[in-house]
């Protein structure tokens, strides 16, 4: 069974937003919500500024808040790690939207449950990766399987520093950020 | 050839099955669909949500689009499409697209129109044109243009003896570029692409040009590829934009005194002998000229005119010659800044030709080798030109795509001959053109305004007829010559069918033909099939085959095409009279211009005003997407940009909304301000397109600013008739 996570490498992110367009698509995700989002950070005084761009979307994580929290075992893990939201047993009573360190989820109002990313699991069942990633103009997120030593993603942690978002809460999350900023003259 | 990513991408997705997870699973258009069952059909085609014209694949579930995807096999698009690619289905289905042929009723502007038939409509017009026609002579009938569908309607006006078409694109964009490379190099530095090898390029220099911001796909992926690679960036823009950011140089540039760091940068090259002697040897004319004519450009004089600190200017362009000839500086895009322009890119090209960038790897590529039959499908020649055509004015540079202003011009002042009737292809024009005032009193001037377009925009709002075209979604196109670093073609074909009583254009300029008695110059055969006959008869001269373009790949190589780079057997030609790059440039001094570019300086703003520079989002193009359902969700306004110490001078904070008045007095839509670290103190700045004024586009309208009410002042380059309009200044007035 794999195990999917996904690698977002910021100094490849150019802060297009075809990610954001391709997730509302595929996902049908209703008006003024988002599944995932690019933020662009930055810091100092001129002439002086660096930029943080930073995608982010649902962690995946191993010790999900969510799951835990959810009290209709709507929110669960999959057996290819991924964290998915059971739509017929959802109530929408939100406690996942407060309990996610990641402002990850919100409610689908025109279907009244909580909603975010699934790293496209329809997708990944016929074989393709996100939608997100298969349109990545800048490269920057690349997707795979933690358990193929051989993937992409494998490959590139194995080999470069990363990190994680709020590593120290101990979620365990499955999106791993890469980047090096260009050292400025 | 390196093992890039996007080859390793490419490979895995050739690949079919396994554990590895494909980009985008293509096999065929058609055995996908067949893979698939149902309803479920793929249409290879051409996006047109902004003109990169990447390869899309339209995905169809029950007649309806449902997805779109980038063709992986189209070099513009590599399996991927951009934000507004990817919202292409938005302009599809928005609500407010024009749906059925319209005549004004009234007067013009005021917006009331009765619905008509097409043959009502058109025979409306041809009656119109026939009617001017005799009375002034063809010519009398103009056309502007952006986009495919300009094509169908030239024909009409070249059929009738008119030659009085001209495009934004040249005087108000990239023209003025492409002359001053042809003047250099005897070829535009790209026509489907700029031809910049980015994905090789050790250095990058860009000079206004805002990549990420400025989304052309494949251009963009490889900027990206060359940044996640480690080459250096040098940006030079008074604004710390994405590209910026990605920079090992920004250079915040005082706005309007690029060419003085370039001259000087060329002096540092010469004078320290740092360029490529064997190449400029070889390939060019005129160094010993340009040697003497930057002499004076030292980097003391340069850091004061720029404003930059001496030592970046010398440190940039050391790291540029380091690495050379695996460094490009990008030719860039939009040009029309000062009114000086040609000569900023004349500075531009001969840089490159002092590093020898053309034909080296990292730098720009040579022009792809192919010949297309020429196709015309048994139509005869266009008959001369009635009169002269005005579309050059008294520029002697001005390209054959015409100079959009000097027709306007002379619809105003109806010298040397009047100008009585208007086709809009594709274009806003009171948006694309400076001073609206103008575009106003020419409109006001006419006895016809035609517009053809997809959207009710200001512009379209004025026209006596209103013919509603379907989107790029819904209609065929002509087979498009793609040249990258291979030549190809590609094809643009319907996933659906037309919407509401919407036409493609070919349809619209062929029936127009029709009425106007010029049926030699319609489309050969009858009904929505015609155009699509017509396109096998241009695959079969060609040699291409038309079902595996159109089912199967939605793109073909021409084989033997890809020369990229400079060897021994592959030598580059220049077209130029002396058939090498012209350093020093002979024709331009023949015509009184300086053959080497010299610095003029720019007026700057008056004390408590600010230039007003513009740019671009990646999800937006021009003003044609902001009414488009998820791009204008991700945004719906524009901000103006405002240095941080400037607003606290003004009081003005972040988020708050403010106008800006120009120094004409003109005032424009409140706006959101912007208060930042990332831009000079000296100017604000917005994304161009905003701040419609066209109710019909309910969710566009009114939202933002337009920066173009604002540029009522333009320069025109005197070589080329470019239209500087980075010369407004602006004044911030508080909302209450």
């Amino acid at each position: 069974m794999p195990r999917y996570a996904m690698v977002i490498d910021q100094s490849r992110c150019i802060g297009c937003m075809a990610c954001v367009v391709a997730c509302k698509r595929e996902n049908d995700v209703p008006p003024e919500h988002y599944r995932t989002r690019v933020l662009e950070m930055v810091q100092g005084t001129f002439p002086d500024l660096t930029t943080e761009m930073r995608s982010e979307l649902c962690n995946h994580c191993d010790k999900a808040p969510c799951v835990n929290i959810c009290p209709t075992g709507a929110s669960h893990h999959e057996e290819d790690g991924t964290v998915q939201i059971d739509r017929k047993k959802c109530v929408g009573c939100k406690a996942c939207i407060t309990s996610c360190p990641y402002n990850a989820r919100h409610i689908n109002k025109e279907l009244g449950v909580a909603d975010k990313c699934t790293f496209c699991q329809h997708r990944l069942i016929e074989g393709k990766k996100p939608a997100c990633v298969a349109t990545c103009v800048g490269g920057s997120r690349i997707f795979g399987d933690l358990d193929d030593p051989n993937s992409e993603i494998s490959v590139l942690l194995r080999k470069t520093s990363h990190r994680v978002l709020k590593k120290s809460i101990g979620t365990g999350p499955n999106v791993y950020y890469i980047n090096q900023y260009p050292t400025r003259s | 050839m390196a093992f890039s990513r996007r080859n390793f991408l490419k490979f895995a997705a050739m690949s079919a099955g396994g554990a590895v997870l494909a980009d985008t699973p293509f096999i065929s258009a058609e055995a996908r669909a067949k893979a698939e069952g149902g309803n479920v059909k793929y249409v290879p085609t051409s996006c047109e949500m902004c003109f990169w014209k990447c390869g899309a694949i339209a995905k169809v579930v029950d007649g309806k689009v449902v997805k779109l995807e980038g063709n992986p096999y189209h070099p513009q698009s590599r399996g991927k499409l951009c934000a507004r690619g990817q919202g292409g289905i938005g302009q599809l289905y928005d609500e407010d697209r024009l749906k059925h042929p319209m005549i004004l009723e009234g007067k013009r502007g005021e917006g009331k129109y009765r619905k008509a038939s097409w043959d009502e409509a058109l025979d409306y017009v041809a009656k119109k044109m026939k009617a001017i026609a005799a009375k002034h002579g063809p010519e009398a009938i103009a056309m502007m243009s952006h986009g495919s569908s300009g094509d169908y309607i030239t024909n009409v006006l070249k059929a009738m003896g008119s030659r009085n078409i001209a495009f934004p694109s040249f005087a108000q964009c990239k023209g003025i570029r492409d002359e001053a490379w042809l003047l250099t190099y005897g070829h535009k530095p790209g026509s489907s692409c700029e031809q910049v090898d980015l994905e090789n390029s050790r250095v990058i220099v860009l000079i206004g040009t805002h990549l990420g911001e400025n989304m052309h796909n494949s251009q963009n992926q490889e900027f990206a590829e060359a940044v996640g690679r480690g080459a250096k960036i040098i940006c030079v823009d008074p604004r710390y934009s994405t590209a910026a950011s990605k920079s090992s140089f920004w250079l915040p540039i005082k706005p309007g005194t690029d060419t003085a760091l370039l001259l000087a940068w060329i002096n540092i090259v010469i004078s320290e002998e740092l360029y490529d002697k064997e190449y400029v040897e070889k390939y060019t004319v005129g160094l010993e000229e340009v040697k003497e004519a930057v002499k004076k450009y030292t980097p003391e004089w340069a850091a004061q005119e720029t404003e930059l600190p001496m030592r970046q200017i010398i440190e940039s362009v050391h790291e540029l010659c380091r690495y050379a000839p695996n460094v490009v500086v990008h030719p860039g895009r939009h040009y029309s800044w000062y009114g000086n322009d040609t000569q900023r890119a004349r500075a531009v090209a001969i840089l490159n030709a002092l590093l020898g960038t053309w034909g080296r790897k990292g730098g720009m590529w040579l022009p792809p080798k192919a010949k297309f039959a020429k196709f015309n499908d048994g139509a005869p020649a266009y008959p001369p030109a009635s009169k002269p055509p005005l579309i050059r004015g008294d520029f002697p540079f001005a390209g054959g795509a015409g100079v959009t202003q000097v027709l306007r011009d002379a619809t105003i002042t109806g010298n040397p001959y009047p100008i009585k009737a208007w086709f809009v292809a594709g274009t806003n024009l009171m948006k694309a053109l400076p001073n609206q005032e103008k575009t106003q009193d020419a409109i006001d001037n006419l006895d016809l305004l035609v517009a053809v377009d997809i959207m009710p925009t200001e512009t379209v709002m004025l026209a006596d007829v209103i013919l509603p075209e379907c989107t790029y979604l819904e209609r065929h196109d002509g087979l498009y010559k793609i040249k990258t670093r291979e030549a190809g073609v590609a094809i643009r074909q319907p996933a659906v069918e037309p919407m509401y009583e919407t036409k493609p254009a070919w349809w619209i300029g062929s029936e127009l033909c029709k009425k106007l008695g010029l049926d030699q110059y319609a489309v050969k055969g009858n009904g929505m099939d015609a155009w699509e006959g017509r396109m096998r008869r241009q695959a079969k001269a060609w040699g291409i085959d038309f079902d595996k373009l159109s089912k199967d790949t939605g793109y073909v190589t021409i084989p033997g095409s890809e020369r990229p780079y400079i060897t021994a057997d592959n030598q580059p030609f220049f077209d130029t009279f002396s058939e090498k790059i012209n350093l020093y440039s002979e024709a331009l001094e023949e015509e009184g211009f300086d053959p080497v570019p010299q610095y003029e300086e720019v007026e700057q703003p008056p004390k408590d005003m600010f230039r007003l520079i513009y740019g671009r989002s990646p999800v937006h193009t021009f003003s044609r997407t902001i009414n488009t359902q998820w791009l204008w969700e991700l945004q719906k306004e524009n901000e103006v940009w405002l240095n941080k110490k400037e607003a606290k001078r003004l009081g003005v904070k972040n988020g708050q909304y403010v106008r800006l008045e120009n120094q004409d007095g003109m005032r424009c839509n409140k706006i959101k301000a912007k208060v930042t670290e990332r831009i000079r103190h000296d100017c604000v700045y917005m994304v161009h397109g905003f701040g419609h004024n066209a109710p019909q586009m309910t969710r566009a309208d009114g939202s933002g600013a337009d920066d173009q009410k604002l540029i009522t002042k333009y320069i025109e380059d005197p070589i080329t008739g470019g239209t500087g309009m980075r010369v407004n200044f602006v004044k911030i007035i508080k909302e209450a």
